[in-house]
């Protein structure tokens, strides 16, 4: 389409919906014939509203949907800070807050909620808060930083969030709900009981029943809530106090221009989600279906979904949301979902209550008990995972539901088989066929990528996808060794195993083979410290272990030589191109900062090493799984962006953990500011410079299944850092499968990268210490595997082309010229020599 | 096409025969379950040693990956058939036959050895590889 017949889209409000409907537009091609415009009151690009409260711990930075600040399509343009102060939808206009005006053929409201402000006296006095957006949290940090006390107004999801928050904080903490239980929309009496009391054991302050009358002021600030006749007086103190009593859409632009909207607030829409004006459209918390509001985002995901789908002349229809919700909350599972309320008729309810655990679980059922209509799940909510689907694809229950709740250990955890057209994913509404389906061709599916709360359900259906394929799960290392890795790990750390032949005498069958060989030799090298050629262990090594070097294609070998953090002084450049030259290796620069010179033939490795060895180099360890390379930008010392020197961190991190051996070969980086310009998110680890510190980003992976790292932690200190680090790449190097890098491993284990920040920042194992430790002996046992095997003759004597003709090339390797550079030329069948000339002339 | 190390010889040879074989080298410098490449006549010839102590003699070139690496790869057991892995793309071979254990249409060259008075000695390729003992 000519550029002139381009048609123009404007989104208000750059948040969740604004967000993902802006990425459908994208890729479902919308912007090849609309130009996008989205404009955001707020100062940042979109963010994960939905996991805001983390940003106490991961800061602003981690939550964004956009940290680059742009999308990838030039066609979509973001007016940040600006606010859409008036449409006129019979010019088809904006006014924006700068005093512009946008002319829009088609309009998209995502204007999202506001949180609802009851008009008690003193609700806007300094110390109010509410809870919606990242500038309202840096707002609580701060004004917590002096106080003492706070209180939430309203026990509700959100509420109870915010309360968590400001007791994370070190506020005494009050939660003062109208209703009588807490979470009044999702649980009913007796889950509210038991998540009551799992909620005071953890140290907040419950009033429930009871109504908030004013705020108390004293020197002008917040001091308190006042909650009930001033007669009789009572009331907390709270120095800061967050209202969190529910949403109102955001309605005002719509109304303003005369749009219909609804009685108790939202923009009316029908099921394509067009509003009363057929050029305007709203999606999100903002609009109402059907005079409906959803206060989640899913719902809101699948209206901007039908909105593209209409713009590209589809016929897609939003006919209404699963509600469901889970939530943990300090350690306190909570989910309510479908009819949790049994108002369906003759629904039956099953009920377990176990005061002791904690826990209160709920069934609703249908009146012949054969469909769950929905249910309750207090302190334990592992079912919800397979319960939910089971009500929006109504498969039919077996015969003893009650198996469904039960714990384990009392003839529970009964496991149903979900029908194909089971929903797994409701924020993202992906099927069970879906998941199967892109398994079927390792792909993935989006499912699991916004709360979470469906990851472990999404894994068992991959699992019993492959069981079903005979791609057996069977996590066995092979023939010899029907354990994997991790406990191959733990049986060789018990038993202090130093060999092959001890560990396969205890723990396995037959002489070992190519995959459980190096996995031991690997376990071992983890442990023992020690050189990877020395005691025998040469021979459980893959070829480029054993030989120190990297194996090419005509059997040569390609040489790297460590150059940590890529900084090396222009002699040692000359050092390189000297041996490069004196031995005609083909030389080239790699991704990871270093050179690398291929074309060595095995019994040249001890000189080219003896040269290298000489100038002060080491062995870059290219051929191992174990550490490569710390990859780094030029950093404050020449950056003029620079906010911390990423040179020297890089420097210290590869001294650090050069040598390290793992399952898979291990990369790193770091970025001197958030521009990124080392690219560390695509490492296994990744260290992007703040100006308080570092942001340490895990599992990133370059290569086949490419991962962007995901934030562990953010502003650490150079100490907590390494600190950090060190027990993330022992508990790695500890527990994953053979050959398994980082980004799968963050997902194999339960509670994904919740579970590494578990283990890595809050110690919940109390390894910390340990890993530590086990990681200093690494760094003090740390010695260049060239070197020593240059000082021992033994080592040296595998290093010949021939056992009994030490001197003499390897007839079938040879070499043609390419851009001034030999590269392998093979060989059509086995050489004789002195029958054949080989090709080329080997130097 | 294998001999034991001194002794406890599998598939005796005349010593007319073994007269005539290459040494090359003593048997301290082939670790068990590793092996050497050796120069027999002109040919890359992989000599390895199995945890046992039984000694076998391959053709060194690998015909998947066109280069001469089989003494690299690492050894061990398929069920019960001693065997090599390719250094390159790993397809095993069966060290007492040279029959590739992953593609049935092919087979590497098998040579005589023995081991004398701490030598190991290859002797000529056999003929019709793959009649073991
Ligand atoms: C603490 C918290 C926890 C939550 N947890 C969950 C959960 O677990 N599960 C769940 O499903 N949902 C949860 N939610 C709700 C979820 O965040 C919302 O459903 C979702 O953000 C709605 O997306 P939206 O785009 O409609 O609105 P928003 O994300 O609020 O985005 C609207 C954007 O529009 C901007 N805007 C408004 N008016 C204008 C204007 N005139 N001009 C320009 N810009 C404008 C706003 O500033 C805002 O940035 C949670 C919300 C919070 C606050
Ligand atoms: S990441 Fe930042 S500090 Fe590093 S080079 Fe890029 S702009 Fe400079
Ligand atoms: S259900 Fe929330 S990510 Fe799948």
């Amino acid at each position: 389409m000519s550029p002139h017949l381009r048609r123009t889209l404007v989104v208000v409000g750059h948040g969740m919906v604004g967000h993902r409907f802006v990425q459908a537009a994208i890729e479902r091609g919308l912007t090849e014939t609309h130009d996008v415009v989205v404009v955001g009151e707020e100062p940042r690009p979109a963010y994960d509203r939905v996991a805001l409260t983390s940003f106490f711990e991961v800061g602003a930075e981690a939550l964004s949907f956009l940290p680059t600040g742009e999308y990838d399509d030039p066609r979509v343009r973001l007016l940040l800070g600006t606010t859409v102060e008036e449409v006129d939808p019979a010019a088809r206009t904006l006014r924006l807050s700068d005093g512009g005006e946008l002319a829009y053929d088609e309009l998209v409201l995502a204007t999202g909620a506001a949180p609802f402000v009851p008009p008690v006296p003193g609700h806007d006095l300094p110390g109010c808060f509410v809870y919606r957006t990242i500038e309202d949290l840096e707002a609580i940090r701060e004004a917590a930083a002096g106080a003492r006390t706070g209180a939430v107004v309203g026990g509700g999801l959100l509420g109870l969030e915010a309360a968590n928050a400001l007791h994370g904080l070190g506020l005494e903490t009050h939660v003062v709900e109208m209703a009588p239980r807490l979470m009044p929309v999702q649980v009913d009496d007796a889950g509210g009981a038991t998540l009551a009391r799992h909620v005071e054991a953890l140290g907040l302050r419950l009033h429930t029943g009871v109504a908030t009358k004013a705020v108390v002021e004293r020197d002008g600030r917040a001091a308190g809530l006042d909650l009930g006749d001033a007669s009789d007086g009572l009331s907390v103190g709270a120095d800061v106090v967050v209202f969190s009593a529910g949403i109102r859409p955001r309605d005002a632009l719509a109304r303003a221009a005369g749009l219909d909207v609804a009685e108790r607030g939202g923009v009316l829409v029908d099921e394509q989600c067009r509003t009363s004006d057929p050029h305007v459209w709203a999606v999100g918390e903002c609009a109402v279906p059907g005079g409906r509001m959803y206060g989640l985002v899913a719902p809101g995901y699948a209206m901007a979904e039908v909105v593209v789908d209409a713009l590209l002349g589809g016929a897609g229809a939003f006919t209404g949301a699963d509600m469901s919700t889970k939530l943990k909350l300090m350690g306190v599972d909570v989910a309510s979902f479908g009819d949790a309320f049994a108002t369906t008729d003759g629904a039956l309810e099953l009920v377990l209550a176990d005061a002791v655990a904690g826990v209160y679980k709920k069934l609703v059922v249908s009146e012949d008990g054969r469909r769950l209509l929905g249910g309750i799940l207090v302190g334990d909510a592992s079912a919800y995972g397979v319960l939910r689907p089971m009500v929006s694809s109504g498969i039919e229950l077996p015969d003893n539901p009650e198996e469904l709740i039960l714990p384990a250990s009392r003839g529970g955890g009964a496991e149903v088989a979900l029908p194909d057209e089971a929903q797994v994913c409701s924020c993202n509404d992906v099927s069970k066929a879906d998941i199967v389906a892109a398994a079927a061709c390792d792909g993935t599916t989006r499912a699991g990528a916004t709360c979470g709360s469906c990851k472990p359900l999404v894994k068992r259906v991959i699992e019993e996808y492959y069981a079903s394929q005979g791609r057996t799960v069977d996590r066995s290392l092979c023939e010899h060794f029907a354990m994997t890795r991790q406990e191959l790990f733990d049986a060789v750390a018990v038993h202090g195993h130093t060999s092959f032949d001890e560990v396969v005498a205890a723990h396995g069958t037959g002489r070992g083979c190519d995959v459980c060989k190096p996995t031991v030799a690997s376990v071992l090298a983890s442990q023992l410290g020690r050189h990877v050629l020395g005691g025998g262990r040469a021979v459980l090594q893959d070829t480029n272990d054993a030989y120190l070097a990297n194996i090419q294609r005509n059997g040569t070998y390609s040489v790297v030589p460590r150059v940590p953090g890529g900084e090396i002084t222009p002699d040692g450049l000359i050092v390189i191109g000297e041996v490069a030259r004196d031995f005609g290796l083909y030389t080239k620069i790699t991704g990871g900062q270093r050179i690398d010179l291929f074309g060595a033939r095995l019994e040249q490795l001890p000189d080219i090493w003896r040269r290298l060895v000489d100038a002060g180099f080491e062995s870059g360890h290219a051929y191992g799984k174990s550490l490569r390379t710390v990859k780094s930008c030029v950093g404050s010392t020449w950056c003029r962006y620079g906010v911390q020197d990423s040179v020297r961190m890089a420097i210290d991190l590869e001294l650090r953990y050069r040598g390290l051996r793992s399952p898979h070969k291990l990369k790193g980086g770091v970025s001197g500011c958030a521009r990124e310009c080392a690219e560390a998110r695509a490492k296994d680890f990744g260290i992007i410079a703040t100006e308080k510190g570092w942001n340490l980003y895990v599992g990133g992976n370059g290569g086949a299944t490419p991962a962007h790292a995901r934030l562990l932690a953010g502003d650490l200190d150079d100490e907590t850092l390494v600190r950090y680090l060190d027990r993330f790449l022992l508990y790695y190097i500890r527990t994953a499968d053979r050959l398994q890098r980082t980004a799968p491993w963050i997902d194999s284990l339960d509670g994904g990268l919740d579970r590494v920040r578990e283990v890595v920042v809050d110690d919940a194992l109390g390894l910390g210490s340990e890993l530590e430790a086990a990681m200093a002996r690494h760094v003090t046992g740390y010695r260049d595997e060239w070197r020593d095997t240059l000082e021992d003759p033994d080592k040296l004597a595998r290093f010949v082309s021939f056992v009994n003709a030490p001197d003499v090339p390897d007839p079938h390797i040879g070499f043609r010229a390419e851009r001034g550079q030999q590269v392998p030329a093979e060989p059509d069948g086995p050489v004789v020599l002195g029958s054949a000339i080989p090709v080329g002339v080997p130097r | 096409m294998n001999g034991a190390v001194d002794g406890a010889v599998s598939a005796p040879a005349s010593a007319a025969d073994v007269a005539a074989y290459t040494p090359v080298c003593a048997l301290d410098r082939l670790p068990r379950e590793a092996g050497v490449c050796a120069l027999v006549d002109g040919h890359a010839v992989a000599v390895f040693r199995t945890h046992d102590d039984e000694v076998f003699a391959l053709g060194n070139y690998d015909p998947f990956s066109r280069a001469s690496v089989l003494a690299r790869g690492i050894v061990g057991t398929r069920g019960d058939v001693p065997f090599v892995a390719s250094p390159m793309h790993k397809q095993g071979f069966d060290l007492r036959t040279g029959q590739c254990l992953d593609d049935a249409a092919v087979r590497v060259p098998t040579y005589d050895v023995a081991v004398r008075d701490g030598t190991v000695l290859v002797g000529p390729a056999r003929e019709s590889p793959g009649e073991g003992p």
